[in-house]
Order: C-alpha cells, then sequence, then structure tokens
C-alpha cells in the first residue's frame, strides 16, 4: 500500500489541481464572485468598525489604547482568515455525511482532509487575509512598542501559532458531525466566536470565560503573546511563561485534533442511500 | 385574531402552520443555534460592559441595558434572519420559481406566510433560552408592564415582516444575478451593522447614527429592542415606534411587488 500513497509534493499538486478547478467552477458566476470576495472583505470591516464604534465613547477599554486593541484584532483575524482559507472547509464534512456524498473522500488515494480543504475551496475567503493584515499593518505602526528582532519574530509566531489552533479547533468542532449531525452548528461558537473573544484583551471576560480561553486555547492566539510584545502586565496575574507557551499549545491542539478527526473517521457509517 | 386569520385566509393559515411546525423538527438544529447565540451574547455583553466600565452609560443605555440589548438582539437574530434562508433566490437560480408564478396565488403573500410561520417558531425557541441564560447570570431588564410587553409583541411580528420585504426583495435580484448569493451576503452584512444588532445604535457617533436612522434596519432590531427595555413608555411614543415600523412594512413590501412585476416579464423573455 505504501507505494500508493503520494509523496508531499504530489499532494500538493493534486490540492492546487481541485483549488484551480473550484476557482473557475465559482469563476462562471462572475458577478457573485466578485460581490462575494468584496464581502468578505465587508464582513471584516464591519469586526474592526465595531471596535472603532466603541473607541468613539471611551478612549481606553479595561487599560488598552485602540491600537492595542487593534494589534490584537489584526493578528487574531490574520490567523483565522488563513486558517478559513485553508482549513475551513473541512466544516462540509456535516453536508457530506448527510447527502451520503462523503464515502467518495475517503475512497481516493489522498487523505479525505486535504481533498475536503481542495474541493471546497473559496476564494471569496481571502478576503479577510487581506483586510486583516492591513489593520495589523497599521496596527503596528500604532503601537507604542519599540521595534526589535525578537519582538518581530513574535507577531510572526503569533500568525503561525493562531493559525495552527484555529485549524485545530475547526477540525476538532466539524469532527462533531461525525456523532451528531445535526448540532454541526455548535462549532460556529467556537471558531467564529473564538475570533471574536481572541479580538479583545482576555481581562474584560469573566473568570469562567478566561478560564475556558486558556483551555480552549484562544488566549494563545492573540492574548498572552501580545503581553509581551506590548509591554503589558495581566491584572490577573498569569504566570510569565505562558507568554512563550503558543507554539507548544499550537503542537498540542494539533496532536489531538489528528486524534478526533482519525476517531471520526474511523466511527463514521455511511448513510447508506 | 387567529381563527378570524384561519377563517379569511386558509391557504396562507395552513401555508404558516405546516412552516412552523416543519421547523419544529429540527431540534438539534434548534439546540446549536441556541447554544451559539448565548456564546456570542456572553461575548458581545463582555465587551459592551467593558465600555460601560468607562463611564456610567453610553447613548441612554447602563449595564443592564446594554445585556439585556445584547440577549434580546441575539434571540431576534434568527427570526429576522438578515442572512437567510433564502429559498426564493435558491429557487429563482434553479429555475423552480417557474412553476410557483404559474400557481393560482400571490407569490408575495404565500412566502410571507411561510416566513411568519418559520419566524413564529424562532422567536419562540430561538428567543427566550439565550434571554433565560443571561438571566442567570447578568442583572436583565423585563418590559415594565403589560402595555409595554403587548407593544413589544406588535413590534416583533411588524420587525420580522420587515425583515421578510426585505428578503424578499432581495432574493428577486436572483433573476438578474442568477446566483444571488453574493449580494445576499453583502446585504446581509449592511442589514446587521445599521440595524444595531453589532452595537446598540446609541454607540454610534452622530454621522452614522444619523445614517442607521434613515435607513429600515434600526426598525428590524433597535426599536423592538428599545421597546422590550421600556424607552418608549407613552402610549403616543410607542404609537409612533409601530407607526414608524408598519411604514417600512407598506415601503419594502410595495417597493418588492415592483421589483417582482419587472422580473415576471424578464421571465418571460426568458422563457420565450
Amino acid at each position: 500500500m505504501a507505494d500508493a500513497t503520494p509523496s508531499i509534493a504530489e499532494q500538493a499538486t493534486i490540492w492546487r489541481k481541485l483549488v484551480a478547478a473550484r476557482i473557475r467552477a465559482d469563476w462562471q458566476y462572475r458577478t457573485s464572485f466578485v460581490l462575494f470576495t468584496v464581502s468578505q472583505f465587508v464582513a471584516a470591516f464591519v469586526d474592526i468598525a465595531v471596535v472603532l464604534v466603541l473607541f468613539t465613547n471611551v478612549d481606553r477599554l479595561a487599560g488598552w489604547s485602540v491600537a492595542e486593541v487593534a494589534f490584537l484584532y489584526g493578528t487574531a483575524s490574520l490567523a483565522f482568515g488563513l486558517a478559513d482559507v485553508f482549513v475551513s472547509e473541512v466544516e462540509f464534512v456535516a453536508h457530506h455525511i448527510r447527502h451520503g456524498s462523503f464515502d467518495r473522500f475517503l475512497l481516493r488515494p489522498v487523505g479525505p482532509l486535504l481533498l475536503l480543504s481542495g474541493h471546497e475551496f473559496a476564494f471569496r475567503r481571502a478576503g479577510k487575509v487581506f483586510q486583516a493584515a492591513l489593520v495589523l499593518a497599521v496596527a503596528v505602526t500604532q503601537v507604542d512598542v519599540g521595534w526589535d528582532a525578537a519582538r518581530v519574530a513574535m507577531v510572526v509566531q503569533m500568525v503561525v501559532v493562531g493559525f495552527l489552533i484555529f485549524s485545530g479547533i475547526w477540525v476538532v468542532t466539524s469532527s462533531i458531525a461525525f456523532w451528531a449531525v445535526e448540532i454541526r452548528e455548535v462549532a460556529n461558537s467556537f471558531t467564529y466566536g473564538g475570533n471574536f473573544l481572541a479580538h479583545y484583551p482576555m481581562e474584560i471576560f469573566s473568570g469562567w470565560l478566561r478560564r475556558l480561553a486558556t483551555i480552549v486555547p484562544l488566549a494563545f492566539v492573540s492574548y498572552y503573546p501580545a503581553l509581551w510584545v506590548l509591554g503589558r502586565n495581566d491584572p490577573h496575574g498569569s504566570p510569565a511563561w505562558l507568554r512563550f507557551a503558543g507554539p507548544l499549545v499550537a503542537a498540542g491542539v494539533v496532536l489531538v485534533a489528528r486524534a478526533v478527526w482519525s476517531s471520526g473517521i474511523r466511527h463514521y457509517r455511511s448513510t447508506g442511500s | 385574531m387567529a381563527l378570524l386569520a384561519a377563517g379569511r385566509f386558509p391557504l396562507h393559515w395552513a401555508v404558516a402552520h405546516r412552516s412552523f411546525r416543519r421547523y419544529s423538527t429540527y431540534r438539534g438544529a434548534t439546540f446549536a443555534g441556541v447554544f451559539t447565540n448565548t456564546v456570542f451574547g456572553f461575548i458581545q455583553a463582555y465587551v459592551l460592559l467593558a465600555v460601560l466600565g468607562q463611564r456610567g452609560e453610553v447613548g441612554g443605555f447602563d449595564a443592564a441595558d446594554v445585556v439585556t440589548f445584547t440577549f434580546v438582539t441575539q434571540g431576534l437574530l434568527a427570526a429576522v434572519a438578515a442572512f437567510g434562508p433564502f429559498e426564493l433566490a435558491d429557487r429563482i437560480t434553479s429555475g423552480d420559481v417557474v412553476s410557483d408564478l404559474y400557481r393560482p396565488f400571490d407569490l408575495q403573500s404565500w412566502w410571507l406566510a411561510q416566513d411568519a410561520g418559520r419566524a413564529g417558531f424562532q422567536l419562540v425557541f430561538r428567543g427566550v433560552p439565550p434571554f433565560a441564560v443571561a438571566a442567570l447570570a447578568f442583572d436583565v431588564r423585563l418590559p415594565a408592564d403589560a402595555g409595554v410587553w403587548a407593544a413589544f409583541v406588535l413590534s416583533l411580528g411588524l420587525a420580522v415582516t420587515i425583515a421578510f420585504a426585505w428578503r424578499f426583495a432581495i432574493s428577486l435580484t436572483a433573476f438578474w444575478l442568477i446566483d444571488a448569493r453574493g449580494f445576499v451576503q453583502l446585504t446581509g452584512l449592511v442589514f446587521l451593522f445599521f440595524s444595531g444588532f453589532v452595537v446598540p445604535l446609541g454607540f454610534f457617533p452622530d454621522g452614522l447614527r444619523a445614517v442607521a436612522q434613515v435607513l429600515p434596519f434600526s426598525a428590524v432590531v433597535q426599536l423592538p429592542v428599545e421597546v422590550f427595555l421600556s424607552k418608549h413608555r407613552a402610549p403616543a411614543e410607542l404609537a409612533l415606534v409601530l407607526a414608524r415600523q408598519a411604514a417600512w412594512v407598506l415601503v419594502i413590501l410595495v417597493a418588492g411587488r415592483a421589483v417582482l412585476a419587472r422580473a415576471w416579464r424578464k421571465v418571460v423573455v426568458q422563457g420565450g
């Protein structure tokens, strides 16, 4: 069997071909394609508009300036946007399970995750990435930080770690569909809700929500590393090492996601229709 | 009132009734929706409370007001359905709408009845639970007296009708766009932002609030929730709010019919 498994380079080629086919298909409805991409770009602006609207009423939110909150927003949204482009397609597993079309993803010589990602790819989701990068670029110039190599590296690390954490959350919550396809929408609380939560300093949330965000672990996407980059203190006195624990946490999330996904695949029974 | 409606509009009553039943079968999805609305409600409530932590009130809203506002709007979200369902748009895309147009009943009122059943189910089963959970965790407000309750129920009915009329008109753009999903998304965002759903309109700076005031969307979210919060107590004031909503119902329903009339001619041309 080993010789039948494609190499990573071959898998990348397959994914690129699937994505190209999908973009060609969506491009058939040009107006919709353009409006969809624009709408994702605008959707992301609604999120930052909310932050700006809030700051027309106050100078600081729990002691954080608008530029500092924009920094949280930029890093979290960029990570989320990348996960949305490359991994969020996994949520279509619920659709395919319900329609009995998931079988074909299991019968191909490449992994079902890769197939799903290519098959359900939507260019419009990139709109979110552009917008987040724009906000992050502005925020980086506006925050009161002496930028050095270590801090720049930390920003890059935040985006990579955030991407892995959001991707893991997407895979885990989408796997719910293997057991209970009807309650699939619960996933939105953790994916979109997680992105929403990661835009704001954890200090504004009550104790149980903060603890949950450390376990799920959204606080490692933006908040803890941002404390170090921005030179801020956590008023709730979290240990300093948490600020640098991101990569370890991300590795843990990826392992959990792998385990849950393969367990889901093993659990899968076709509808037989 | 219901019996009267059943007697005079038997078809529409039957459609609404069956639509209500249809949505009541998706129990898991209803639970999942309630869960998601509640989680988003908590996050949004804490964000707004953080603003109020710096100053006691914003735009006439104190802490109990913003929490109540957040959870009532979260409960309204499914019923006003800014992002769908857009079944009519799907039927236009697939071409099935042609058979709808040849049936011996009015297209708009048929879909209105259908949507009323759906909205009725979602107002109760998606609307009440998030608020009940919030009441355990925060200080929330309830309408001050029976008169306000009655006005709130009327206001909700008008709000979901405006939302329906809007989605009906937007769906019809599928006659020209074929695939309307992009446009639907875009208008849904404008809808939510200017309705007061993402932030109460009292938090908006003056210019933006002025824009929100001339758009119909505040009549779908902000106004009914203001009624719930007893911000309009005097009967004359309540009557004015309801009249504003009713005016929007009329304007958008008529606009939808005008668009439908144009679309009808277009279909004939395509079918020729």
